[in-house]
């Protein structure tokens, strides 16, 4: 039996009155590359953001490898969603791939020659080493989304949490990131991406979750990806071939 | 300076209100102390400025109203407040209430040594806090999440920068006073913007615009005898804001234009020189003459496009035909290589 990397226990949220998530029980095992789908507004980002400590849930307890988030922020990176910045920061891409140290560094100390050199290489194996000095503003929205996925390689992490790093990306982008994210799984890490397009969850990912409001279902995408939970999720008929 | 913090987290209105929040607090620390002894009465404002902040903050966290909304609200309230004691202290028979207007339009003129002095000290603690925290700081107004979960206390960044704000709007109080104070915050970094893309360098130009502000605007009434310090300081700020907004080389409209218009240029000529590579092409000899009328057929081609080529010794002309150079070849080939690289 493989190691829990990520456990989720009862889990509400709301921003208001309403819960955007409800009740919800989750267990990623370690080393998967798994896929939240659901439909926009299902609260995606919501539980991303409540499982890093960002929002504070209602009711519910998260745990990475057995602990709470506080203790375990060093095996955890994140991408947000790229739309949740903003872009016109005066600032260069090395710097923001650099802040993925601050984690480490803590208050004051700054980041040093080694520090910087992690940010090269990290830009290095996103293809972005000869925009380094590019302020931000100035990337097209795919190298926007490289640059994020840099900061969180800089991190280290066991576990990587995405939200939409797909979004606006061109199909040579798109493949690019998911050898990355191959990659990280290859190494043991455990990769849990926010995902749109449902045509490609078979051939990106071997773990789902589909999410709406509540959760309808996780588990390995042969086992569960199919039309059955695709209506439960998205509330249409959906027919969608998967290879076999 | 601090401006810098203020204009990026795109809450420029957060300078007007701390400035309007400020005034109550004057007014009674003036009532309780009876004194216009300067620092007291700053004091005074520096913890009404606080409140009020911290109260707009409360209102955007706790309730679902716009920031702008939550900043109005406050503004008014606040202002409106201090301007009703202002009046009642007016009303009073007490010889010292005069000074007390000079917060409202500012009055560098009756500064003393000692206020100059905590000025320094202040802006000293400023830059030793800006030094210090820099990293934080950068990485709270671009991605305040992100912090987070890297384990920041976002709260605790958030309090420090707003604390730094209020503070040096409150020690700029007595010198522009309080309807002017959020322009004289801003204007230095708005400007500043405009010419770097680097925060850090942002932050120390916005320091020196506003130092310079100061002293020309110091300079120019102190040689007008009826021109009051506050406001001519804002508007040498705001004289630096248009000026960069104007002529800024990579935001500035005027450069933009004027890019715009080079840009255009040159594509047109290489478009020309592109249309002729097709036409040379189909001949063995790439300098064979042809005649200038297939270029009409071109659209914007003129005849400017085709002395500047010549100019460059890409085409010659004999009479009415034309024929690339050995140069204008090689550089057509070129762009044609580059268009599909950059195509793929
Ligand atoms: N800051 C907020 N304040 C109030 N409501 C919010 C806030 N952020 C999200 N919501 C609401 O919570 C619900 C879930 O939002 P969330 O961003 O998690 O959806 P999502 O699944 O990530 O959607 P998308 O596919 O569009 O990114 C939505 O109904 C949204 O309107
Ligand atoms: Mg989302």
């Amino acid at each position: 039996m493989k190691k829990i990397a990520v456990q989720v226990d009862d889990l509400t949220v709301a921003y208001n009155y309403k819960p955007v998530l409800w009740d919800i029980d989750l267990e990623i095992p370690e080393g998967v590359l798994m896929a939240i789908v659901g439909p926009n507004g299902a609260g995606k980002s919501t539980l991303i953001k409540a499982i890093l400590g960002i929002l504070k849930p209602i009711a519910g307890s998260v745990s990475i490898y057995g602990k709470p988030y506080e203790k375990q922020r060093d095996l955890v990176a994140y991408v947000p969603q790229k739309g949740s910045v903003d872009w016109d920061f005066p600032t260069t891409a090395l710097d923001v791939v650099m802040m993925g140290t601050y984690g480490s560094l803590g208050w004051i100390k700054r980041p040093s020659q080694k520090e910087k050199k992690a940010a090269l290489e990290a830009l290095e194996k996103v293809g972005m080493l000869p925009f380094k000095n590019r302020q931000i503003s100035q990337l097209s929205g795919g190298q926007q989304q490289r640059i994020f996925l840099a900061r969180a390689l800089v991190q280290d992490a066991s576990i990587y949490f995405m939200d939409e790093p797909f979004q606006g990306v061109d199909a040579t982008t798109e493949i690019a990131i998911i050898n990355i994210l191959k990659e990280l799984r290859k190494a043991g890490k455990t990769v849990i991406v926010v995902h749109h397009d449902l045509q490609t969850v078979p051939e990106y990912f071997d773990w789902v979750t589909f999410l709406n409001v509540k959760k309808i279902a996780t588990g390995p995408v042969k086992d569960i990806f199919n039309d059955d939970n695709l209506t439960k999720t998205y509330g249409i008929n959906y027919k969608v071939s998967i290879q076999e | 300076m601090l401006g810098s913090f203020a204009v990026l987290r795109k809450q420029s209105l957060l300078g007007d209100a701390i400035s309007h929040a400020a005034l109550p607090g004057i007014a009674i620390a003036f009532l309780i102390t009876g004194a216009k002894d300067s620092n007291t009465l700053l004091l005074g404002a520096l913890v009404s400025g606080l409140l009020g902040t911290f109260w707009i903050r409360g209102i955007i966290t706790k309730t679902h109203l716009k920031s702008d909304t939550a900043l109005g609200l406050i503004l008014s309230l606040f202002f409106g407040f201090g301007m009703l004691l202002l009046t009642f202290i007016q009303k009073q028979p007490n010889a010292n209430q005069a000074g007390l207007d000079k917060y409202l339009f500012g009055q560098a003129a009756t500064l003393v040594e000692s206020d100059v002095w905590l000025m320094a000290i202040v802006t000293g603690l400023c830059l030793l806090v800006l030094f210090l925290f820099w990293k934080e700081f950068k990485i709270l107004l671009f991605d305040k999440d992100y912090a987070k979960t890297l384990g920041f206390n976002t709260k605790t960044i958030d309090i420090l920068i707003t604390s730094f704000i209020v503070l040096a709007i409150v020690l700029g109080l007595q010198t522009v006073g309080v309807v002017l104070m959020s322009a004289m915050l801003l204007a230095p970094a708005a400007a500043a913007r405009q010419w770097t893309n680097s925060l850090s360098k942002m932050v120390l130009l916005a320091a020196i615009f506003g130092a310079f502000s100061g002293v020309f605007g110091t300079a120019i009434s102190a040689s007008q005898n009826n021109l009051s310090t506050g406001p001519v300081i804002v508007i040498v700020a705001s004289v630096f804001v248009v000026v960069s907004f104007i002529f800024s080389p990579s935001r500035g409209l005027l450069f933009r234009q004027i890019r715009f218009i080079a840009n255009r240029r040159d594509l047109e000529q290489q478009k020309t020189l592109a249309f002729m590579y097709h036409i040379a092409e189909t001949h063995e000899d790439i300098s064979h003459p042809h005649t200038i009328k297939i270029l009409n057929n071109f659209q914007g081609f003129t005849r400017k496009t085709l002395q500047k080529l010549v100019d460059k010794d890409y085409v010659t002309i004999d009479g009415t035909m034309w024929s690339l150079t050995q140069k204008g070849f090689e550089k057509a080939a070129n762009l044609y290589n580059q268009q599909h690289k950059t195509d793929e």
